[in-house]
């Protein structure tokens, strides 16, 4: 039998978590280094899974099989194609960057928050693993509890009404999404995620298909989250200490979209076609959330409530390419070969933008985080003037910013051109609206986040008032540690795509020619 | 030998960029070593591009075949979408101008930032790693061989632009009214993603009728070319075709990046810049890419006007091209700042460029473009001489009598000046100018009066009468009488850095001109220009009547704007007398309007700015104050009135899920006080001890009563599931 990879790279953090507890409480900088240190080990993992999918990035790799639950036929059951590999490196990465970061900004607790991130990092490397829905769902669950607590503990002043909300709101989310597994499996006689999606359960019912599609889709549309489900969001990440912030949406709100391209897409075409084509009220919603986004955020004061708003609207770029891609399929004459390839092109882009939205928004909270650090507000109209004297992190917040608006040649303008290219080509309306996106999010990027923060001139007496005399030390070591990674991978997949998009084009291609 | 320069063209904006890292990344310390890497990178990207230029012109028959070479650059379905390298001849002449003013440029910003002064920028080497990454974008864009690369390093300019209008980020004004350097970036970079949206939007629409965005499969195919004009575009667009509509989207791009009306409003503000950048970018390389866009999809225009005889894209072209060269020379008129009337003067120019191009004018707009470029960019860096030798003054009001005391600025600006005015024979300006009224007049006599060519035609030769009259205006009032200001009595020549570009650029000002004139004069099939870059379009015929008329309204602007200005030149506190003599024929409104920009700022400050901060505010209290939160907390509200009524029926039920909320009460327990101890133990050695404490203590506050709705409402609907799927 070859070496579980899978099995290693989801559950090493579980490993790493017993560690945490059996150092003693005392030995803080124990635990901080070597949950740090030893959570190179998954990251390495997925690189190597990176590298190995490369040759065949749409068919599932390193295949883990045993029954768990006879009774009810539930298994063990993993695999990686293309995307989950991508979204493997996303997890550890960011995972072990918020461990490196937090050795130097959690201060209470150190061991509580180890432990309770490792889990969160079992629960997430589990989503993008699992081929069983039973497993997936436990995956799914268990990331909920240790984000929940990461915010209800270490986050800021109303942390208890954003955790609660937080919990809520996704767990409505998780239910609906659990009744929907069971009618599957009442439908199809198993929880092999790929099996059942090959078995089209309820193709012969579109009612039945429908509403089975709409539990699923709520359940991920709360996670992503989709306007209108997405008001918990704005308030779980403002409250959210730095490194929940980072990882949630990082990697949670990425669950969502991941669960509507692995089983929403495959398992329920019709349906997802016929609401994104002949009842366009996906792509509706995705385009209401990329421009109305995009709006709200300018009229935010709050520098973690605006960057919490801009996920929605680039998550709204995410959902408008799923469902081009869907609605290709109900093209009239079924669209021929240049429908398909928009479709695949434009479902390469929502998966891009997972990646990318991944590291440039992580990498905006980091930021965000760092300046807090110093100054305890996050009052945008507190700040102005820093540019001049904090040269270095200007240049830094400069990078992601523009790479966050979608400037070409950093990487999150290929996931915006991707979803429009293929959106363009088959709902052209919903593309030419949200297009503008792009110019609000120039707006408010540069305005309310360079502008107001970093331009004009430095008022030393208003910054003693509002930050109470706070040291205006321009990035320290650690935190240039942090941020380097992520802007080194901005730059490298704007210059080159194919780093990403070629695993990625390996799964949508593969997907497109089952359908 | 061709080969050999044309496989190395993608070295060209290759050097710039790398200057752009090392600066950026290692050398910002150090002055001296920024501006050398600099500098030297585009002393190489410049021998490398003139190879290039001259291997195109050795080439026969480029023209109708272009050199290309493509490597993959990432996957799209089962195909790959290919970068590559384009040589033709559009891009030579192109290639031609953009290194060596780039070079002229940055010799000159030595100078203007202050090296070797006490006055040296804070962030000189910055300086040159922006100009650097601009000339990356502007080189990437012409030796493009697709519109995607096109759009990338027109956007990554867009960038530089933005970082380079706002270089002084930290200045402000007295006058709370005057647009401070980084808020002419940001308008600018805003102003221009309106115009890059339409552009985007034609690119993803011409990318989805051809699958490649590559020049050989689209714009260079003829086949394709001809399907597409007689392919009926998106129902928006009316009757056109789609290759109309493709092309009317684009655009929308250079209306943008060229400063054309109604989006110019960003260019007179970008001033704020400095000087150096004015030149580069604002004057003569990027906002001539627009009409490099527009010349690059000529094909696309064209082949529309081959089938239907018409084109109702290029009517709008025309249109708009005509309208702002007329609007914005008369602006220019009434301006005060030196380099203000210069802004306005470089947007009605741009505009006689797309027009020309807006009536089929492939050459002459091309030429125009080529020649403005070198003439422009000699008069922004003379403004900037000016600006620096009167120690940053700027308004021509406080100058006067520079003429002695800066000899070298003054007569090279005079040399730019006659050039922009088209004054006959000797400046290069008078030459392409002409062609592109000579063609607007030819195209008129065949189309008739109600046609596009008669009102191009119409519209720039007045605008070309005011162009000569306010160049006069600025030269009498800068260089002429007596100083008026102790800026300008104390003004003194600037450096050689900054004098001898000045010189070489008049140089090229004054002669380019020579490579395109007519073969009527010149004898047959030797112009040029002409056969070089426009073998498939018929050449403009000679019109002695027309070039008369362009010579006599140059001279006559002139020798007016003389007889006003400069005859008796203005004294100290004397009032412009353009301005007396308009207020003298009731027409002081007007003026007052031209000096105001016919008031744009103001409308679009209160229609644009005000109106979309409204909007965002709107929606930002829809979304959290009004309906959707609202909205959320109201059905977590009804439905725990709901489950309290559950509650007293069925307490079995309630109590089993209650137990499941202990979860979220550990939250609350550590905010009661519970010790640290129990956060973790509590999740490790499970959660019932807890349940009791929790279920009394969680059970009051509102939230968790949603915890057990969710969970009833799930089992609910699980039944109801259950007995839809049993039904049928």
């Amino acid at each position: 039998m070859n070496f579980p990879v899978l099995s290693a790279i989801t559950f090493t953090p579980l490993l790493l978590a017993l560690i945490v507890l059996i150092i003693p409480k005392s030995k803080e900088n124990w635990i901080r280094w070597a949950t740090t240190i030893l959570s190179l080990i998954p990251l390495a993992l997925a690189i190597y899974i990176y590298i190995v999918v490369q040759a065949d990035p749409g068919k599932m790799h390193f295949m883990e099989e045993y029954s768990w639950i006879p009774a009810i036929d539930v298994y063990y059951r993993m695999g990686v194609d293309g995307l989950s590999a991508i979204m493997l490196v996303l997890t550890t990465l960011l995972s072990t960057l918020c461990y490196y970061y937090a050795i130097y900004t959690i201060k209470n607790r150190v061991k509580e928050f180890y432990f309770l991130f490792l889990i969160l990092q079992v629960g997430m490397s589990g989503v993008f693993v699992s081929l069983d829905f039973i497993f997936f769902y436990v995956f799914w669950e268990i990331g909920l509890v240790p984000m929940y607590l990461l915010i209800g503990v270490w986050g800021g002043e109303r942390r208890i009404y954003a955790s609660i909300k937080f919990f809520l709101y996704t767990l409505a989310g998780s239910m609906a999404m659990l009744l929907a597994i069971i009618a599957v499996y009442l439908e199809t006689g198993t929880f092999n995620i790929l099996e059942a999606a090959a078995a089209q359960p309820f193709a012969g019912n579109f009612v039945l298909s429908a509403v089975a599609f709409w539990a699923f889709f709520i359940a991920f549309a709360i996670k992503v989250p989709i306007f209108p489900f997405h008001t918990w969001l704005p308030d779980a990440h403002t409250e959210a200490p730095t490194t929940g912030s980072v990882i949630l949406a990082g990697v949670l709100l990425k669950l969502g979209a991941y669960g509507l391209i692995r089983i929403v897409l495959p398992m329920f075409p019709k349906p997802f076609a016929y609401f994104s084509y002949n009842v366009p009220i996906i792509p509706i919603l995705a385009v209401i959330s990329i421009v109305y986004g995009a709006l709200v955020c300018m009229a935010q004061w709050d520098l973690k409530r605006l960057i919490a708003y801009s996920s929605v609207s680039h998550m709204g770029y995410v959902t408008l390419g799923i469902s081009a891609a869907a609605a290709s399929l109900a093209l009239p004459g079924g669209g021929g070969p240049e429908a398909v390839t928009s479709a695949i092109i434009g479902l390469n882009g929502a998966s891009l933008q997972l990646f990318t939205h991944g590291i440039i928004t992580g990498g905006l909270f980091f930021l965000v985080g760092m300046i807090y650090d110093r100054t305890h507000t996050r009052q945008i109209k507190d700040y102005g003037g820093l540019g001049s004297k904090l040269p270095y992190y200007y240049g830094i917040v400069m990078v992601t910013g523009f790479a966050s608006l979608g400037l070409p040649g950093l990487a999150g303008f290929w996931s915006e051109f991707f979803v429009f290219r293929g959106a363009f080509a088959i709902m052209p309306v919903y593309a030419a609206i949200g297009v503008l996106g792009i110019v609000f999010t120039a707006a408010y990027i540069l305005w309310k986040i360079v502008q107001f923060i970093f331009l004009g001139d430095f008022d030393q007496e208003k910054w003693d008032r509002v930050t109470h005399n706070a040291e205006l030390t321009d990035m320290k070591t650690f935190e240039k540690v942090t941020m380097w990674p992520l802007v080194i991978l901005m730059v490298l997949i704007g210059l080159y795509p194919s780093l990403v998009v070629r695993l990625l084009n390996g799964v949508s291609t593969a997907l497109f020619g089952n359908f | 030998m061709q080969e050999f320069f044309f496989s190395l063209t993608w070295l060209v904006p290759v050097f710039p960029f790398l200057a752009f890292i090392i600066i950026i990344l290692f050398t910002q310390k150090n002055n001296k070593l920024s501006h050398s890497i600099s500098i030297g990178s585009m002393v190489l990207s410049w021998l490398l591009g003139w190879g290039v230029v001259f291997s195109a012109i050795t080439t026969p028959h480029l023209g109708e075949h272009p050199f290309r070479i493509t490597i993959p650059w990432f996957p799209t379905g089962t195909s790959t979408f290919d970068i590559g390298i384009w040589v033709d001849p559009l891009m030579a002449v192109t290639l031609f101008m953009v290194p060596f003013v780039c070079l002229m440029i940055f010799i000159y910003s030595v100078g203007y930032m202050g090296y070797g002064t006490d006055e040296v920028d804070p962030h000189y080497s910055r300086f040159f790693a922006y100009i650097a990454l601009f000339a990356t974008g502007m080189l990437g864009l012409v030796i493009s061989e697709n519109l995607l690369t096109l759009f990338i390093s027109w956007e990554i300019m867009g960038l530089c632009s933005y970082l380079l209008i706002g270089f002084w980020f930290q200045k402000n004004y007295k006058d709370p009214n005057k647009i401070t350097p980084r808020q002419a970036g940001l308008k600018a970079f805003l102003v221009t993603k309106v115009g890059d949206l339409f552009l985007m939007l034609g690119i993803l629409y011409l990318y989805s009728q051809a699958g490649s965005l590559s020049y050989a499969d689209t714009l260079f195919n003829h086949e394709f070319l001809k399907q597409l004009a007689s392919t009926p575009a998106l129902p928006i667009f009316g009757g056109w075709s789609a290759a109309s509509a493709i092309a009317a989207l684009m655009f929308g791009g250079a209306v943008g990046k060229s400063a054309q009306f109604p989006l110019h409003v960003w260019l007179p503000d970008a001033m704020e810049g400095p000087t150096p950048v004015s030149a580069l970018i604002h004057a003569a390389t990027m906002v001539s890419a627009g009409v490099f866009l527009v010349a690059r999809i000529f094909p696309l225009l064209n082949v529309v006007v081959e089938l239907d005889h018409t084109n109702p894209a290029m009517g709008l072209i025309a249109f708009i091209g005509a309208f702002t060269a007329i609007f914005s020379s008369l602006i220019a008129v009434a301006q005060k700042d030196i380099k203000g009337v210069l802004a306005f003067s470089t947007i009605s120019q741009l505009g006689y460029m797309i027009a020309a191009l807006g009536i089929g004018a492939y050459v002459a707009g091309t030429f125009h473009l080529i020649t403005h470029a070198f003439f422009k960019a000699l008069l922004f860096m003379g403004s900037g001489s000016v600006i620096i030798g009167c120690h940053h003054e700027q308004d021509m009001m406080e100058m006067g009598g520079l003429k002695d005391k800066m000899p070298r600025t003054f007569w090279t600006f005079l040399a730019g000046g006659l050039a922009l005015s088209g004054f006959p024979l000797i400046t290069a300006g008078f030459w392409s100018k002409d062609e592109i009224l000579a063609h607007a007049w030819h195209e008129f006599l065949h189309q008739g009066v109600i046609s596009w060519p008669f009102f191009v035609w119409l519209l720039l030769t007045i605008a070309a009468f005011i162009t000569a009259f306010y160049t006069a205006r600025q030269i009498s009032l800068t260089f002429l009488g007596k100083p008026r200001g102790h800026h300008a009595e104390h003004a003194h020549e600037t450096p050689n850095t900054m004098t001898v570009p000045l010189i070489l650029l008049a140089f090229f000002a004054l002669t380019l001109g020579f490579v395109g004139i007519p073969e009527e004069i010149v004898g047959q099939g030797n112009n040029w220009l002409h056969n070089f870059i426009g073998h498939e379009y018929a050449a403009t015929p000679l019109s002695i009547p027309i070039m008369l008329l362009s010579g006599s309204l140059a001279i006559g602007g002139l020798g007016i704007g003389w007889l006003v200005y400069g005859r008796k030149p203005l004294l100290q506190g004397e009032m412009d007398p353009l301005e007396q003599g308009m207020k003298k024929i009731r027409l002081g409104w007007l003026y007052e309007a031209m000096r105001n920009k016919f008031y744009f700022d103001e409308l679009y400050q209160v229609i644009f700015i005000q109106g979309s901060i409204k909007l965002a505010e709107i929606f930002y209290n829809f979304d959290y104050k009004w309906v959707v939160d609202p909205f959320i907390n109201l059905i977590a509200r009804v439905s725990r009135g709901i489950s309290d009524l559950l509650n007293q029926f069925d307490e079995k039920v309630v109590d089993g899920l209650v137990n499941l909320t202990g979860l979220s009460g550990i939250t609350l327990a550590d905010l009661s006080g519970v010790t640290d101890n129990k956060v973790v133990d509590g999740l490790v050695n499970g959660i019932a001890d807890m349940t009791g404490w929790v279920g009394e203590k969680v059970l009051s506050p509102i939230q968790t009563g949603k915890v057990q709705n969710y969970l009833l409402i799930a089992l609910i609907s699980m039944l109801a599931i259950i007995g839809i799927y049993l039904v049928y």
